[in-house]
This record gives C-alpha cells, structure tokens and sequence, in this order.
C-alpha cells in the first residue's frame, strides 16, 4: 500500500513537470500512483485516485506551495497597535501605541526645521550618488559631536568610529552583527522589561542575551539594587545594553548618582556599555542633559557602542535615519572597528539611505536651524510634560483611594508605564478603545490635554474593576 | 550574588579592586603613564586607556567594488577615469538626476500635507504595488490572483538579504546556486544571510558569451529544491544574458529540478532601453505558475542610487500562502531596521502612478541605455582603429552598464597605475562613466595593456 504524503506537508517534494506550453504531457508516476490529470487552460488538477482505505481529494504535489508550512505571522506587538487602531471605527478611539509624536490637535508633526532643510536641499539640487558604506561624512561628524559635545577628548582624538545606520533598530543591528562576529558567544544584558524589539534584534543576529533587573512594580520606580546586582553576576566581557535617557517602556531613568555606580561595575566587569538613544532631547528637551549618562561614562575613558535615532528627535520617523557610535581606546582601534561595521552593513544594504542624512546634517550644520530645533524640541517636550500633569491631576481627581499616582510625573521621555496589566490593558482597548501595548504602556506622544479626562476614565475602571 | 568579604573592613576588597581597574584603565599596565612614586598623571592618561576590548580586531580591507571608488578620490592625476561602480554619467561625466525625479520630489516637499510617519514595515503600499506590475507586467495573473507578496527593501541589496533571510528560516534547502562570475556582493549577501553558496558555470571566457551547457549541467546537479540565483537581465559583470531560446530552455530544466528561482533583477529597462524586452526572462518564469523571488532595485533605472529603494517579491502558489509570507518577511524586516526609507519609495511611487511623469521617465531610460550602447560602439571602433590585438566584439555584444573586458589582474594594474583607468579585478569596466572624451584614453590603456602585459 503506497502511502501519500499530504499536500500541506512543510517539506517541499521533487515536483513533476507538465510542460503546457508544448501540451506535451509527462506523465510521472507519483510513490506508485498513477496520476490522471485534466486538460484545460489551467494546469489544475483534480481528484487523485489513491488506492488506500480513504479516498482523498488532493491536489498533485507540483500544485503544493514550498512555503506551504509557513505559519501566519503574529501581529508585530507595538506597529500592531496601530494597524488594529485604523480599523477600529469608534469615534472616541485613541491611539497610545506607538512612540510617534503627536500635536495638540492628534495630528503627525512634521519640524519646521525639516521642512526647511528640505526646501534648501531641493535648491541645491544635489545629486542623488551612492553614499559610501559608513554614510553622509557630515552627518557623522554631526550626529558623533551632538552625542558627546563638539569638544568632547574622545572626538578629538579620533577615538570615535561612526557609521550611519538605519535609525535606531539598524544601528543596533549593526552592533549585535559585529558583537555576533567578533564576541562570539558573548552575552547582551537587556533590561527587564525593555522595547520589544531588542530581544528580536539580538535573536536575529545570533547574540545571545539576558535580562537584569530594572522595574520595580512594587515602587514603580528602579530596582537599582536588583540591576547591579544582575550586572555584577554576568560575566565579564558580557555587553549591557542601557537606555541613555528616557527607558522604553517605563520612563524610569538612573539619576547621575546611580549612573556613576553603573559605571564603576561596568568598569569592573570589563564589560561594555552599549547605549541605545532614541530620545536624546525629547526626555527632558535638552539635548546635552539626555546624554549626560553616555557623556559620564566616555569621559572615564571607557569603550562603548552608542546606537542613535533622529526618528522622534527630529521627527524624523519613516527617513530611517541614525548611527551606531563606537567609542575606542584608541584611533587605530577606532578606525578598525570603523571597517568591521562597514563589512557588516555592506551585505546588509550596502549603503545607507541619503536623504534624512542630509536633514540632520543641514540642521545641525546652520546654527540658525539648529537653535530653531532646540526650541521646537522643547516644545514638543513641553506638551508631553504637560499633558502628564493634567493626565496626573484628572486620575487623582477620580481615585479616591488614596494609590500613589505620582509616577506619571516621575517618568521621563514620551511614555508611562501605567502598571496596568494584560488583561487591564485589554479592557483599556476593548471596552473604552484606548490602544496601547500589553505590557501596559501608553504613548504620551498620542495624548491630548483634552483626551486626559477621558483616559484617566479608562485607568482608573481598567485598574480597579479588571484583574 | 553575595560578595562575601573577609577583609578588614566592609567594602575594602571592593575597593581595591575598583581602584585596580581605574590604574588598570588610567593606562599603568601599558607601561609609562605612570609616575615612579605610582601616582598617574591625568593628562597622560586621558585618551588611549590600555586595554581596548577591541584590541584583536583586524581593519578589513576596502570593498572590492565601492573601494575603486575611494582609490580613484585620492588619485590626483587629471586624466583618471572611474569605470568602477555601476552609477551612470552623463556625457560630460556627471552624475544624473532624472527629470521626473526631480519634478516628483519637488512635489513630494512641496506637498503640505505630508507627514513623515513610520511606514508598514512592509513599506509603502502604492509602491509595492507598482512594483510588481512593473515587473510582471499590469496583466500578470499572479497579481490578479493576489499571489504576490510584496514588500518594500533597501534597493537590491536589501531585497536579497531580505530574501535570503527568509529562505534560511522558511525554506527546506538553504543552499543558492550562484553564476560565475558574478557581482562580488552576491555571495556575502547569501551567506551572512543564513544560506550556503555553490556556484554554476555561466562565463566562458574562450567565447566571451554563456556557457550554456555548463550552466545547464550544473543546475541539473544541483539539489532538488535548491534555489538559483538568475540575472534577470545585462548579466553583472558580464553583460552576456541567455537569448529568449535559452530561457525557454532553462526555465523548464529549473521546474523540472524543482529549483527555486531568485531572480536579481537590478537593471530593468537599462538593458535594452525597454522595460517590458528587460523582464522577459522573469515573465516566462512567472507565466507558468510556479513560485519564484524577485529583488528589485531602482538604484540605476531611476537614478536613485542613494535613496536605496527597492522591493522584494515572493510570488506564490495561493493567495494563502501569499499571506503568511508576508506576514513572515515582516519578522525578518522588523529586527533589521523596522521599515523602510519613505523618500525614495514615494518618488518611484509618484512616477510610476502618473500617466506623464511615467511615460517621461521611460524617455530618459531609453536615452540613458542609448548612451551606453554608443559608448559600446565608439570604444569597439577605437580599439579596432588602434588595430589593438584581439577579438573585441564581446563589447558590443555585451548588454547593459559593464563590459567584461577579459582584462587580467595585472593589465587591470597597469591601466590604473599607468593611466588612471579605476575598474574592479575582474576586468569589468563601467561604461555608464565613459564619454566621448574619454574613450580614446580607455581605448590606448586597453591597448597598451594588451600589448605590454600578459
């Protein structure tokens, strides 16, 4: 009895042909059945005569997809917020999903300092070459003085290798490809909880990694102790990644004190600290009080990776634009661990993408504008701030129970972690359709003074009346 | 983890030993920064801290393609020609930024209404779309049938990676037949994204055409199931494509081995001047309703190089299956670099979906390939005038931006050292950078090449 493997078998099978075109058939005998197809315009064929107990309808194997045992997809869990809220037709939706910042009236922000740059870069007319692999020179230079300041020794002495990289997640997959390649088997410490797609990025690219501890549910602030602690107890050599200011998810962030301690177990450890910095100058709307932790640790002398993005910062989201910093003990170092990127990026995509390169490199690079991007990015840190003391106000206003809301002011940067858990978060979306992730954080970005009421509504009965 | 402490005091081991990183760190191990009393000065200290934990890398050497590029900048001779990377020249050797480009972005920063918002991380929708019609043509019944699975990379190089990294996850085989020769980057691309590379022969040099049966051979070798790298068109480095006949012929070995096709197809109507001529070898593939993948990239058709816009399509048995791809090619891309570049994408975008700005740019392609192609005559016609010894009718036989010269590696030197002609090894000259006024420079470097070296 000749047995059949079924069609949506995940192994692809050595496929007959039929050759259609020149109607000449090849019959092929098919694990000792024969096969009786139909003629027509369609190579289709139908019903398969199996000599066995049951009789299958199943199409031949050359119909059978090799991608026939791939598995649907989940929703990715952040952008999947976003795609759930477009299709959600109720008039009082709001959408705390993704960090994308938004303006008073719900609207995308375009800065008036981009729209600039592009009109002077349209005037130019520059031309649209290849960028070489490490990308636009003026954006690096750019981007590297911006991280550490324009003065900073490390610069000075050519000990900074910076290579362009896709926003934030390309340029930490540059990282984690080059710590892959050249740490094999060495560790990456991420920080529980942090964004969902560090531990992807880290999978993807072969790096294995653990977590230390960071939030504290019980005070809803920073387990410090916890964190170096677990710092200490990796091993050395391991890599610890660190948000630089503004933590995604929970907006908890080190004071310098507690930065300066992190340091001096790194240090002991001879690990190395790789920061990621999406938010420089959104957390507090300084750009050189955000980096004042990269700038600690750099000014000690120590080696790190800096991932940058100018994606919130400049709003400039979709351009997919930022760099991955490696800070070397040496210029000679710097200059081989330059290479070693560009080796990595250049079976990646081969060079990086010119247009939001030259964005930044025109804002920074006229002081006019880039006095205008300060003030913007106040602004924009400014409603942010406010909205979380009106969203602070209206929850108190309505817990009478006396729970400690004051967290909301606490936290830094575009998002709350609201401590509310999946299934609160659920009812946040399915009963007062507010999107946000599971893990309970809510994007301030998306919020409005005049949406505040309305969603401490939504707290405070997902908190109280969901467990 | 307790840091249990036997020491005098509470904390004193701790300290020592953190003191001991910082002198380790402030360089005293690396000798003389340190002052005999075992004080450090700062000032010496600062910068270059002894160990690096980098130490053990290596520099790695400059891209053999985009690294003649970077030797041609420091040249300072005034007669240095670049024929190193593909990126086209006009005739007074500029680069070129197409019209249409040009009125499209103006439209695009103009536009008020504009955000700059993340994309899908499939990209933008409207741009997929064109894609695919654009290289399957608008009647093509795997769109109809929504068999396509599109989504928006980085220019080619993306949506090989892209590809590749999908096929390492989801596919049974995971090795790729590669042509030899090929573009230097293909088989890095293949491999650090997940597959194995094997070759098939393609370039004869004693022809200077296809080895057809050779590559025949080497397929039917190859595993069942394997996956084939094919050029779609103007073969990269070569310039030397399968006729229509023998498509036809390896389309039917490669469904009767049950390969799986990966066509990179990067020059779409740069090659004839035509872009449905330029998509014939994938439309018969496509025709007969097998699967196969397809990297797109607009880096030379649309002069948009530097924007790195491109698309990756897997076309599909069913729709269904269509679907899960897509979902799955989401995971591959969200750890990479999340979604793609907007700009480049809506200018492609733009054009392809205006009547005019499309049928403009199919002008400028026309005339950018015709460029080329007198290129191609007038350096056959100058090295036949120098009487330079040798066939080199390969020149205008071969199709698209290169020429396979059949240069060796050190007439290749010898045409840099002694005239300033920038080319990869492998003898593979650009001929987008030639111009009138410089072919007879080329034309004496061959020359002399050919008869001074061997």
């Amino acid at each position: 009895m000749a047995t059949f493997t079924a069609a949506a078998s995940a192994k692809p099978m050595a496929m007959p042909v039929i050759e259609n075109s020149q109607m000449n058939m090849s019959l092929k005998k098919f694990d000792g059945m024969r096969v009786t197809p139909s003629f027509g315009k369609k190579k289709e064929f139908s019903g398969l005569k199996l000599k066995s107990s049951h009789s299958v309808k199943m199409t031949l194997a050359t119909d059978v997809s090799r991608f026939e045992g791939v598995a649907m997809a989940p929703p990715d869990p952040i952008l999947g917020v976003s795609e759930a809220f477009k299709a959600d037709t109720n008039a009082l939706k709001l959408n705390l999903g993704v960090g994308a910042y938004r303006t008073e009236d719900l609207q995308p922000y375009v800065l008036n300092v981009v729209k600039k740059a592009e009109n002077l870069m349209l005037q130019k007319g520059e031309n649209k070459e290849y960028l070489p692999i490490e990308g636009l020179a003026a954006f690096n230079k750019a981007t590297a003085e911006l991280l550490l300041g324009a003065d900073n020794v490390a610069i000075k002495q050519g000990r900074v290798a910076t290579v362009q990289g896709l926003s934030g997640t390309g340029s930490l997959r540059l990282a984690a490809a080059f710590i892959q390649r050249y740490f094999p088997g060495e560790k990456v410490l991420i920080s529980s909880p942090t964004w969902g797609n560090h531990k992807n990025i880290f999978n993807d690219a072969g790096v294995p990694w653990s977590e230390y501890r960071y939030y504290d549910p019980k005070t809803v602030g920073l387990d410090f102790e916890g964190m170096i602690a677990d710092i200490k107890a990796a091993p050395d050599g391991s890599f610890i990644l660190l948000h630089g200011c503004a933590h995604n998810p929970t907006g908890i962030d080190p004071t310098l004190e507690q930065w300066a301690k992190i340091a001096d177990v790194i240090q002991e450890k001879k690990q190395t600290a790789f920061f990621d910095v999406a938010y420089q100058g959104f957390a507090s709307g300084s750009l050189d009080e955000d980096a004042a932790s990269v700038r600690l640790f750099v000014d000690r002398g120590m080696e790190i990776f800096v991932a940058q993005s100018y994606s919130k910062n400049l709003g400039l989201y979709s351009e997919r634009i930022g760099a991955i910093n490696a800070v070397c003990a040496s210029p000679d170092t710097a200059n081989r661990v330059k290479s070693q990127l560009k080796r990595l990026a250049r079976p990646m995509y081969s060079n990086p993408p010119v247009h939001g390169a030259r964005i930044v490199a025109n804002v920074v690079g006229d002081p006019v504008m880039f006095n205008e991007w300060n003030a913007e990015m106040e602004l924009m840190a400014g409603r942010i701030k406010g909205v979380r003391q009106r969203l602070y106000d209206n929850i108190s206003a309505k817990d009478k129970s006396g729970k400690d809301w004051s967290f909301i002011l606490k936290q830094i940067g575009m998002f709350s972690f609201t401590g509310l858990n999946k299934a609160q978060s659920d009812n946040m979306t399915n009963k007062w359709h507010v999107y946000m992730t599971k893990d309970g954080r809510i994007s301030l970005a998306g919020l409005s003074l005049a949406k505040c009421e309305y969603l401490a509504d939504a707290i405070v009965d997902s908190y109280y009346n969901v467990s | 983890m307790n840091s249990s402490s036997s020491n005098c005091f509470p904390g004193q081991e701790e300290a020592e030993r953190r003191l001991e990183s910082l002198a380790r760190h402030l360089g005293t191990m690396a000798g003389d920064r340190g002052n005999r009393d075992g004080s450090v000065d700062f000032e010496a200290t600062a910068g270059g801290f002894g160990n690096s934990a980098f130490e053990k890398l290596q520099q790695a050497p400059e891209d053999p393609i985009l690294g003649v590029t970077v030797a041609y900048n420091k040249d300072p001779s005034p007669v240095k020609l670049n024929l190193g990377v593909g990126a086209y020249r006009t005739e007074e050797g500029r680069p070129l930024v197409l019209s249409v480009v040009r009125q499209a972005e103006e439209a695009l920063i103009q536009d008020r209404s504009r955000y700059k918002e993340y994309l899908p991380i499939t990209g933008l929708a409207e741009f997929n779309k064109l894609s695919a019609k654009l290289i399957l043509g608008s009647d093509s019944p795997a769109i109809q049938e929504s068999r396509v699975a599109t989504v928006q990379c980085l220019s080619g190089t993306g949506s090989l990676r892209v590809g590749a990294e999908f096929l390492s996850k989801h596919y049974s085989q995971r090795i790729i037949y590669i042509p030899v020769p090929t573009w230097g980057n293909h088989p890095k691309i293949f491999n650090l994204g997940g597959l194995s590379v094997q070759t098939y022969r393609y370039y004869d040099p004693s022809t200077r055409g296809l080895d057809y049966q050779g590559m025949l051979e080497d397929l039917s070798a190859a595993p069942s199931g394997a996956i084939v790298l094919l050029h779609a068109c103007a073969h990269n480095p070569t310039g030397v494509d399968p006729t229509q006949e023998q498509w036809q012929g390896i389309r039917q070995l490669v469904r009767q081995k049950g390969l799986l096709p990966f066509f990179d197809s990067a020059y779409q109507g740069f090659a004839s001047g035509n872009l449905d001529a330029d998509a014939y070898s994938v439309r018969l593939f496509v025709a007969d309703g097998g699967e196969c993948l397809i990297a797109q990239s607009y880096a030379k058709n649309m002069g948009l190089y530097g924007e790195r816009v491109g698309a990756l399509s897997i076309i599909c048995r069913t729709e269904n299956v269509a679907k899960r791809v897509e979902s799955q090619l989401k995971l591959v891309i969200r750890p990479m670099y999340s979604s793609p570049p907007i700009h480049g994408a809506t200018i492609v975008a733009t054009i392809l979906g205006d009547r005019n700005l499309n049928y403009n740019w199919t002008l400028e392609l026309k005339s950018m390939a015709d460029r080329i192609i007198s290129m191609r005559h007038q350096l056959y016609d100058a090295l036949k005038a120098r009487g330079t010894p040798g066939d080199w009718t390969h020149i205008i036989k071969q199709i698209g931006m290169f020429t396979f010269t059949g240069l060796n590696k050190d007439q290749v030197s010898f045409m840099t050292s002694e005239y300033h002609v920038y080319m990869t090894s492998d003898g593979r000259i650009s001929m987008a950078g030639l111009s009138s006024r410089t072919v007879p420079h080329l034309a004496d470097g061959i020359h002399a090449a050919v008869t001074r070296i061997s």
